[in-house]
């Protein structure tokens, strides 16, 4: 699991967002198209990539991007 | 999981209110959002019962029109009405259902609250009902009018909820063709779908009634559904392929052996994510959302009518259905068709 390739699944989830825009201290609830209909877009895509569930608290608790992508690794890791 | 043999679906009838909203024109989003939202939930317009016209109204319809093509109503032995939008709190609304249709008194008639898995335990109420209580022939009702319980200023559930009813015939057959059941529910989620107003844990008070804005585009008061939509999209991820796989593995069914999986219709993401994980082609994946929402109970019997109506008319099928929400609340049943008769939709 890799953070670029992590990060290029999110860009492609989230509308509006150019390609190369999001960096890993990108705090993901202040973009402009984040609110809750892409936050289950996000949830879904996470379950399909990855195959673990991210819940409402898990978002909460993560800031940025690259807090994201350590919370679904550490998920995954304990599958 | 069980098994019910000797039961048949023999009649299968949809009513829609005749007024249409498009989620184009809902006002409380932005037109970004409106854009997205259609992309994701699948949903562009809504049938919207007007004031007056319950889930009772609009299942009473589909009965009548049902029950005048297909069997003498002194036949019918069970009524039962599946809803969370009922007439009254007391009385039943099956039992004045049971009056207005003109079924005998020895009908059995009942109500069974329960949403969005509601079509598929109903069906098991029903059959097992027949097998032990004598009957013949049972009438199942199934319809929502959720327009009349979600805030309509509240973005998260009023662009979503559509109104619809259903009747479906069920009869004791002589084959032996057995319908397999998996139901579940889980009371922990209890308050990620829930009015929490009105019923007798908090009674009606000037409070329940008072607006709040929970957020941008999002008002409401507390007789208003909310929904928790990121705990009810986990918790539908997590069971309902599961629960699937579960049943066709217990009666010995790939996937290839069924010919259509009929899901609740939630919205296109949730949906489509289950589908995936079933690896199921979309061709066996009926679709109303996009011209009828989510219409909570009724909508498994309202994606079979419109969209398969003629081929479960014509045709012998086998069938996965699947309803899964409030409660928490899921239940898989597989079961086979014949040449029913299933009737054009309703309008009313």
């Amino acid at each position: 699991m890799q953070l670029n390739d992590f990060i290029a699944k999110f860009e492609n989830e989230i509308q509006d967002i150019v390609p190369g825009s999001i960096q890993p201290e990108t705090e993901f609830k202040n973009l402009d198209s984040w609110n809750s209909m892409q936050a289950l877009i996000f949830i879904a895509m996470v379950d399909a990539e990855y195959g673990v569930t991210l819940s409402a608290e898990n978002l909460h608790e993560c800031s940025t991007v690259s807090e994201l992508f350590e919370l679904i690794k550490t998920k995954v890791s304990q599958l | 999981m069980f098994s019910i043999s000797g039961i048949k679906i023999s009649g299968l009838a949809a009513s829609v209110p005749s007024q249409i909203q498009s989620n184009r024109h809902y006002p409380f989003s932005s037109e970004k959002e409106k854009e997205l939202f259609i992309k994701t939930t699948g949903i562009e317009t809504r049938r919207i019962a007007p004031q007056g016209l319950t889930a009772s109204d609009l299942c009473f319809h589909a009965a009548e029109k049902l029950l005048a093509e297909t069997v003498p109503r002194n036949e019918i032995g069970i009524l039962l009405f599946v809803t969370q939008t009922p007439d009254w709190i007391i009385p039943p609304t099956g039992i004045r259902l049971q009056h207005r249709l003109g079924l005998p008194k020895s009908c059995i008639a009942l109500d069974i609250n329960l949403g969005c898995s509601g079509y598929v335990y109903g069906l098991s109420v029903v059959s097992s009902l027949l097998k032990t209580s004598g009957g013949k022939k049972g009438i199942l009702l199934v319809g929502d009018v959720s327009s009349s319980v979600v805030s309509e200023k509240d973005k998260s559930t009023a662009p979503i909820f559509s109104d619809a009813g259903s009747a479906t015939l069920v009869e004791v057959c002589d084959n032996e063709q057995n319908i397999h059941f998996s139901l579940h529910n889980d009371g922990e989620g209890y308050d990620a779908i829930i009015i929490p107003d009105g019923g007798m844990k908090n009674k009606i008070s000037p409070e329940s009634i008072k607006s709040e804005k929970i957020s941008e585009g999002i008002e409401r008061n507390k007789t208003h559904l909310i929904m928790n939509g990121v705990d009810v999209f986990n918790f539908s991820l997590r069971e309902v392929a599961p629960d699937a796989k579960m049943l066709m593995e217990y009666c010995g069914k790939k996937t290839d052996d069924i010919d259509y999986f009929v899901f609740h219709q939630a919205n296109l993401l949730m949906n489509e994510s289950i589908r995936k994980k079933l690896s199921i082609e979309a061709e066996k994946v009926p679709y109303s959302l996009k011209n009828f929402g989510n219409t909570s109970s009724a909508s498994i019997p309202l994606t079979m009518a419109t969209q398969l109506g003629e081929k479960l008319k014509n045709e012998k099928l086998s069938l996965l259905l699947s309803g899964f929400g409030v409660g928490l609340s899921w239940g898989t049943a597989i079961l086979e068709t014949d040449k029913i008769n299933c009737l054009p939709l309703i309008e009313v």
